[in-house]
């Protein structure tokens, strides 16, 4: 039960490949790693097999290293839903011009039924291929050792076997798990909210809870809350609770559940809930103007002041950054330079791969030098962020 | 007289085809708009139907729609809009996998005691709407869509916390059934006829179940009284009232017969694929299959062949996406046209239907006078 949370903080590097190494020692010493094999096949371009049909075609372009493809499989929305799979399609993006790689891209259908044959169309024809989402952790898991040419990564999972004997291990030779520290950037929100709160009261909606990992979000926040001001109020809220998954498209009532946290005296509220987070900015904007005096929300996963609607922007006080972008990129980059090794690798702090944003100017100069010495406290593990709610 | 058959027999086959080949334009149309090449889409999506891997995915999707369908057209047989398929597969096949894992039975037996345990939960949770709509003249389509809220966002959404398996998971779900509770696959029967099946394909062995639930539903409604009552009591209730058919069992019957088979549409992942209840669990199943009954007029041919035609056309949306033709909207886009198509064709062909019937009735007593 909390081996997973030693992980995350042990070994956010990287893991060696239990499977051939002789390690019996517990994952925690990640720090030498004696068979510095890397797992991976020698980066295959797109390959194989009598049964593809037009595939993209290879550039023959300049850019640096070697070039292949890379099967980026999003969950149910796609390219262009504003949130987590635009994220990953930013960093694809930017891995295709800074690396010269090549990308095919594919969404499941409406209900989700077909992630498995997704992963095997892409893995066809691609070198590396990456789920966008911890529902692909099962399917990666099933698919990758029948196609052991290809690497494969799961966002958002760690792709680990606990419970395995001998430690903790990959649950497969080619497939990596990227998770993130979301607690940490909440925390930094948390702190960013409480700085800017007059009422001392707070605000957190999460989208689903139930499954863990919204929990993440509302843990860190509150304790960034507390650590500026240990008597803050914070009322939580989740909309639906898994495995009902609405919470997470359902801005109408999103909007209720903020209007009715305003009015309860919370000033700033942070929500972990995708889509439903418009609705969420609607009410800040709307209590705002009805009350007299400025109330703030702050976004997630993305830069949200600058993907909402223009009148609800001058609200978002900040957004926690999780760079699913950055996450995609790495990986990329790393199977290009023959580093991609198997297991889980954690985005914190410490490598970017959470943060917060600073979008509409809204943060003074003298609460950003806090959060940042919040942020230096977290990296060299003076402060340690929870991972669950209290109590 | 032989023409009249002729004729009738082509209006049967036009409507089909008719609807396929302006839902092709039309689908043609958009992929030409959205700067995609047209000619090359439909071909890929030809060849990729005609692999023996697409084909199993094909068959996979199909399976649970199949159900799906035949669990609503029951009710739509004796107009009984039921719309609950989708809160009663979910619930069924979840309590399915709770009690599926704490059994430990022979294998055949501990197959059977899932299903079972999933058709007798989808004809509870299906019964409670006719009970509704017996008891008390609830309307269906009302309580079946509240029941869907209870079942998915209540019930199972409140029980998923107390059978979780490993908390420390992100896809939380239900302990993993046994061995002997599974479903073997089929790969080796296709195997006899066709090549080896590569790419981790496997046909489910619910697929089978469909084929049984789908000639036992073709038997009781053409071949049985009980099917000859629904028919009837969908028809023309007031005739039916008459003729001695008792309209409060006949709802109970068709919600119930329709709940059992909903409970087996959650049972390929339950029985084959993931052998647990899990966040991912497919869920929408039961309103596609809406769209299947739709599609395949309520016959159990019809909706075999409509639910293929979804199979296939979801199994497309996948290849034209990695291959960088399309995106997964434009097979969304053709299945609502061709569904949209069909209705309106299949009244069509109904409305020429009567009127040639008018004409032949007047032809008969002009003959006898």
């Amino acid at each position: 039960m909390k081996s997973k949370r030693l992980l995350a903080a042990g070994l956010a590097a990287s893991l060696v490949l239990a499977a051939c190494g002789d390690d019996d020692d517990t994952a925690d010493e990640p720090s030498d790693e004696p068979t510095e094999e890397p797992t991976e096949e020698p980066a295959e371009e797109p390959s194989d097999d009598t049964t593809d049909t037009t595939m993209a075609e290879e550039p023959s372009e300049e850019p640096s290293g070697e070039s292949f493809n890379v099967g980026l499989t999003y969950d149910i929305g796609g390219r262009g839903d504003q949130s987590f799979n635009d994220s990953a399609a930013e960093g694809i993006d930017r891995a295709e011009s800074e690396l010269g790689i090549t990308f095919t891209e594919a969404e499941p259908n409406a209900d989700g039924s077909n992630r498995a044959e997704l992963l095997q169309l892409q893995a066809d024809q691609s070198a590396l291929v990456i789920g966008v989402g911890f529902l692909f952790a099962g399917d990666v898991a099933a698919t990758a050792p029948e196609n052991p040419d290809t690497n494969f990564a799961v966002v958002d999972d760690a792709m680990m076997d606990f419970e395995a004997e001998g430690g903790p291990a990959p649950l497969c030779e080619n497939c990596a798990g990227l998770t993130f520290a979301e607690e940490q950037g909440s925390f930094l929100v948390g702190a960013a909210a409480a700085l800017n709160s007059e009422s001392g009261t707070l605000g957190f909606i999460g989208g689903v809870g139930g499954f863990g990992l919204i929990e993440k979000f509302e843990a860190g926040f509150a304790a960034g809350a507390r650590a500026v001001n240990p008597d803050i109020t914070i009322i939580p809220q989740y909309i639906t609770q898994a495995p009902d998954f609405d919470g997470f498209t359902a801005p109408d009532r999103a909007r209720e559940i903020a209007l009715a946290m305003y009015d309860q005296g919370a000033d700033v509220i942070y929500h972990a809930a995708g889509g439903s987070g418009a609705g969420l900015f609607e009410a800040a904007a709307e209590q705002s103007e009805s009350s007299g005096s400025k109330v703030w929300a702050i976004g997630v996963d993305s830069d949200q002041y600058l993907t909402a609607a223009p009148e609800v922007q001058e609200y978002i006080l900040t957004s926690m950054l999780k760079r699913v972008d950055n996450a995609v990129f790495e990986i990329t980059k790393a199977q290009q330079d023959g580093t991609f090794e198997a297991g889980n690798v954690v985005y914190d702090l410490s490598v970017d791969g959470v943060g917060y944003s600073t979008s509409g100017d809204f943060l003074t100069e003298d609460q950003i030098a806090q959060i940042e010495d919040f942020k230096a406290q977290i990296i060299d593990g003076a402060i340690e962020v929870p991972t669950a709610p209290e109590g | 007289m032989n023409t009249g058959l002729l004729r009738r027999v082509g209006l049967a086959v036009a409507a089909p085809l008719v609807s396929a080949a302006i839902a092709i334009l039309i689908s043609a149309i958009v992929l030409e708009l959205s700067g995609s090449d047209a000619v090359e889409t439909f071909r890929t999506m030809i060849e990729n139907g005609t692999k023996l891997e697409s084909m199993i995915d094909m068959l996979n999707r199909a399976t649970p729609l199949y159900l799906s369908a035949i669990a609503a057209a029951i009710g739509f047989r004796m107009n009984l809009f039921n719309i609950g398929v989708e809160g009663q597969y979910i619930l069924a096949a979840f309590v399915a996998a709770v009690v599926g894992a704490e059994l430990d039975l022979w294998a055949p037996l501990h197959v059977a005691a899932i299903m079972l345990t999933a058709m007798l939960v989808g004809a509870a949770w299906s019964g409670l709407a006719g009970l509704l709509k017996v008891t008390r003249g609830v309307n269906e389509v009302i309580s079946t869509i509240m029941l869907n809220f209870i079942a998915v966002g209540g019930l199972v959404a409140g029980l998923l916390p107390k059978f979780i398996d490993d908390p420390t998971a992100t896809n939380q779900g239900t302990t993993p059934i046994a061995e002997s509770g599974r479903l073997p696959d089929l790969n080796s029967w296709v195997e006899v006829f066709t090549r080896e099946i590569t790419k981790g394909r496997q046909l489910t062995g619910v697929f089978v179940v469909a084929i049984i639930v789908g000639i036992i539903y073709h038997v009781v409604i053409n071949r049985s009284r009980l099917g000859f009552d629904i028919r009837a009591s969908g028809m023309n209730p007031t005739a039916a009232r008459a003729g001695g058919v008792p309209p409060k069992r006949m709802i109970m019957l068709a919600m119930v017969g329709g709940g059992l088979v909903a409970g087996l549409v959650g049972m390929p992942e339950i029985l084959s694929d993931t052998n647990a209840y899990d966040q991912g669990f497919v869920q929408g199943l039961g309103f596609a299959g809406i769209a299947v009954a739709l599609l395949g007029r309520n016959t159990a041919l019809g909706m075999a062949f409509a639910a293929l035609l979804f199979g296939f056309l979801d199994s497309s949306a996948a290849v034209l996406q990695v291959s960088n033709l399309a995106s997964s909207e434009i097979v969304v886009i053709m299945q609502a046209t061709i569904l949209l198509v069909a209705v309106i064709a299949y009244e069509v062909v109904n409305r020429i239907r009567q009127r040639d019937e008018v004409k032949r009735a007047a032809q008969l007593v002009e003959a006898s006078a």
